[in-house]
């Protein structure tokens, strides 16, 4: 193998290019904006300029108020630096800066990387005007002239417009749910499929008061404040009032103490409609604890010892549900539970005789009152899932023939993302 | 359980015998542990309250220190009138008072949540489903229809307005089986859950107590 000649003309100039290279190399690498800009330094610094190429400037800056928002959003748009796809092609990103009309200098407010030419500042305050300024640097540091909006003055706006989907199919449900309610109060017979857990309810009651012992109805152990503690107090309405004709007793106790007001409230009208206000033992329903556990304890203590013999569970439950179930099976109950938590239902479909699942614990005091108005407004909301189904199966079907991986059809990838949209997605 | 006392290690490892005792039966010794846990714990969120919503909340929120700077905030004058009106029901004469606030947080309730439920419960689980059926391998094309199939039968077992028969109620068969094996996995889950919080439970018991137990006696 030959070894290069160390005497070549070559072999003496190449460490100097070496060196012109890297000196060159530092240099551009530097910031210009690191070199003080003193009279010693100034020649540096156009030597710098040389050597470091500045980008030129974004322009046709626009700041406008952000559309639908609080007054607390604007946005800012630019037309990409020259430099950026284009010429030098060393833009790497913009630098945003934001001040008051009335202020003089210019503060930071966010950057964003080339080939992007907008950004919307957040966390302004409503009815103050504003001005922007962006500026493009490179990855050695040097800027480019700084361009300046607009001045702009933050507004709130009434009606949130990106919610319009939202509002038009809610008010095609809920314009389905009063025709449905207008029709069943003309009198129009309103079909109900029967729901196993809600007809036990009669045979529940009725069995413990053969056996002459009480029922314990559980509300969850949310307060009043959660849609499923409100359903729960809407069937506790239509077991009391049977439990009062049937003259049995219930007890009812709560973990939260508004939920424990709005129990007697609804049992005492019960026993009222029944005509056995007599009946009515407001101390049979009664707060226990805040303390989910503590709370868990004392209707155990109350199972074992009072030995009921149906136990209602309709409300929203957690961890406590198992346990519940668990003691009351123990005592031989018939249990009867409903909730919308997805993580209690499997417990409570093991240790349950029935169980509401989800939408039946609502659909119960439709079916339960036979309430025309309740009754309609449960058809209403079956025009609610017809919807849901269609737009799933359309929705399937367009990403389908639209994405990469099914037929890839660019028209159908469109509407896919349009259709979409309408639910919220790729926000 | 750091700067826990000796002395509360041990009652609260009593304690936890205690309740653990109701798995033989009900008896004396669980409802004693019963009666304290109920009693400490009533007593505990009774004063929380008193200080996080009548204390912080209203009266500094009403009455702010001088000099803090911070505005009094009438609007919270509205909770306390409500808050005072549930208290009507100790007096018989106008106890029919005490319905107003229960009537104002069941309607604010519904109404709050009407379009929260609508958004995160119907719309977002819409688009969340709207999937391409055929991805890239055959078990992430079945995956796919696995979802639709199941959501769409699933709507279907919840329709109550018609009687689920003929091919209605064949789908809505499919809808509960995959409710069921849906529930399934989520019970085991749950439960391997549970398991760590027993063994939490027995860990605090055979360590923290049975060795704080030996150097107490």
């Amino acid at each position: 193998m030959s070894q290069p000649n160390q005497n070549s003309p070559f072999c003496k100039i190449f460490p100097t290019l070496l060196s012109a290279l890297f000196l060159f190399t530092i240099l551009a690498s530097s910031p210009k904006t690191l070199f003080a800009q003193d009279a010693e330094t100034s020649v540096i610094d156009s030597t710098l300029e040389n050597l470091v190429p500045i980008p030129a400037r974004p322009a046709n800056v626009k700041a406008k108020d952000h559309v639908y928002d609080i007054g607390e959003k604007v946005d800012v748009s630019w037309e990409l630096s020259p430099d950026d796809t284009t010429g030098l092609r060393n833009v790497v990103g913009y630098i945003i800066s934001r001040r008051l009309d009335t202020a003089s200098d210019f503060d930071s407010v966010g950057a964003v990387f080339s080939r992007i030419a907008s950004l919307t500042d957040i966390g302004l305050t409503k009815g103050e005007s504003y001005q922007y300024a962006v500026t493009a640097y490179t990855s050695a540091g040097a800027v480019s002239e700084t361009s300046v909006s607009n001045s702009v003055t933050t507004e709130q706006e009434w009606f949130d417009g990106d919610k319009f989907w939202q509002v038009l199919l809610l008010v095609i449900i809920a314009g389905s749910v009063a025709y449905f309610i207008y029709h069943a109060k003309k009198g129009k017979p309103m079909f109900l499929r029967k729901i196993a857990g809600l007809q036990a309810v009669e045979e529940a009651i009725g069995r413990a008061t053969e056996m002459g012992r009480p029922i314990l109805f559980i509300p969850g152990i949310h307060d009043m404040d959660d849609v499923q503690t409100i359903a729960g107090m809407t069937i506790l309405a239509k077991v009391a009032k049977q439990v009062a004709e049937y003259e049995s007793r219930i007890f009812v106790p709560t973990r939260a103490s508004l939920a424990m007001t709005a129990a007697r409230e609804t049992v005492r009208e019960a026993y009222m409609t029944a005509g056995r206000i007599d009946a009515y033992r407001s101390d049979d329903i009664y707060y226990v604890t805040d303390e989910q556990f503590g709370y868990v304890a004392a209707v155990n203590g109350i199972m074992t010892r009072d030995k009921p013999a149906t136990c209602f569970y309709l409300g929203a439950f957690f961890a406590e549900s198992l346990i519940l179930a668990e003691t009351g099976n123990s005592i031989g109950a018939i249990q009867i539970a409903g909730t919308a938590m997805p993580a209690q239902l499997p417990f409570f479909v093991a240790a349950c005789d029935y169980t509401l699942i989800g939408e039946e614990l609502f659909a119960a005091s439709a079916y339960l009152s036979e309430d025309p108005k309740q009754m309609g407004s449960l058809k209403g909301q079956d025009v609610g899932k017809v919807v849901a189904m269609a737009a799933i199966l359309i929705g399937a079907v367009l990403a389908t023939l639209g994405s990469e991986e099914g037929m890839n059809i660019e028209t159908f990838n469109s509407a896919f993302h349009a259709f979409w949209g309408v639910f919220g997605g790729g926000e | 359980m750091p700067d826990a006392s000796p002395i509360g290690i041990f009652i609260a490892g009593l304690l936890t015998l205690g309740i653990f005792s109701f798995l033989y039966k009900d008896n004396p010794v669980y409802k004693v542990c019963e009666a304290i846990f109920i009693g400490v714990s009533a007593a505990y969120w009774a004063v929380e309250y008193f200080y996080s919503a009548l204390y912080r909340k209203f009266w500094l929120g009403v009455f702010p220190p001088a000099g803090s700077g911070v505005e009094a905030d009438l609007l919270l004058w509205g909770g306390a009138i409500l808050g005072a009106l549930m208290l009507c029901r100790m007096i018989p004469k106008i106890n029919w008072l005490s319905r107003w606030p229960l009537a104002f947080i069941v309607g604010a309730t519904a109404g709050l949540y009407m379009m929260l439920f609508f958004v995160s419960n119907a719309m977002k689980q819409i688009e969340s489903t709207m999937q391409p059926l055929i991805q890239d391998s055959l078990l992430e094309t079945l995956g796919s229809f696995t979802i639709a199939i199941g959501t769409i039968t699933g709507l279907i077992y919840f329709f109550f307005s018609k009687e689920h028969k003929g091919i209605f109620g064949g789908a809505a068969k499919v809808g509960i089986w995959v409710l069921m094996v849906t529930f399934g996995a989520s019970f085991g889950y749950t439960v391997m859950s549970r398991m760590s919080l027993l063994i939490g439970r027995m860990d605090f018991l055979f360590n923290s107590w049975a060795t704080n137990f030996g150097q107490m006696f």
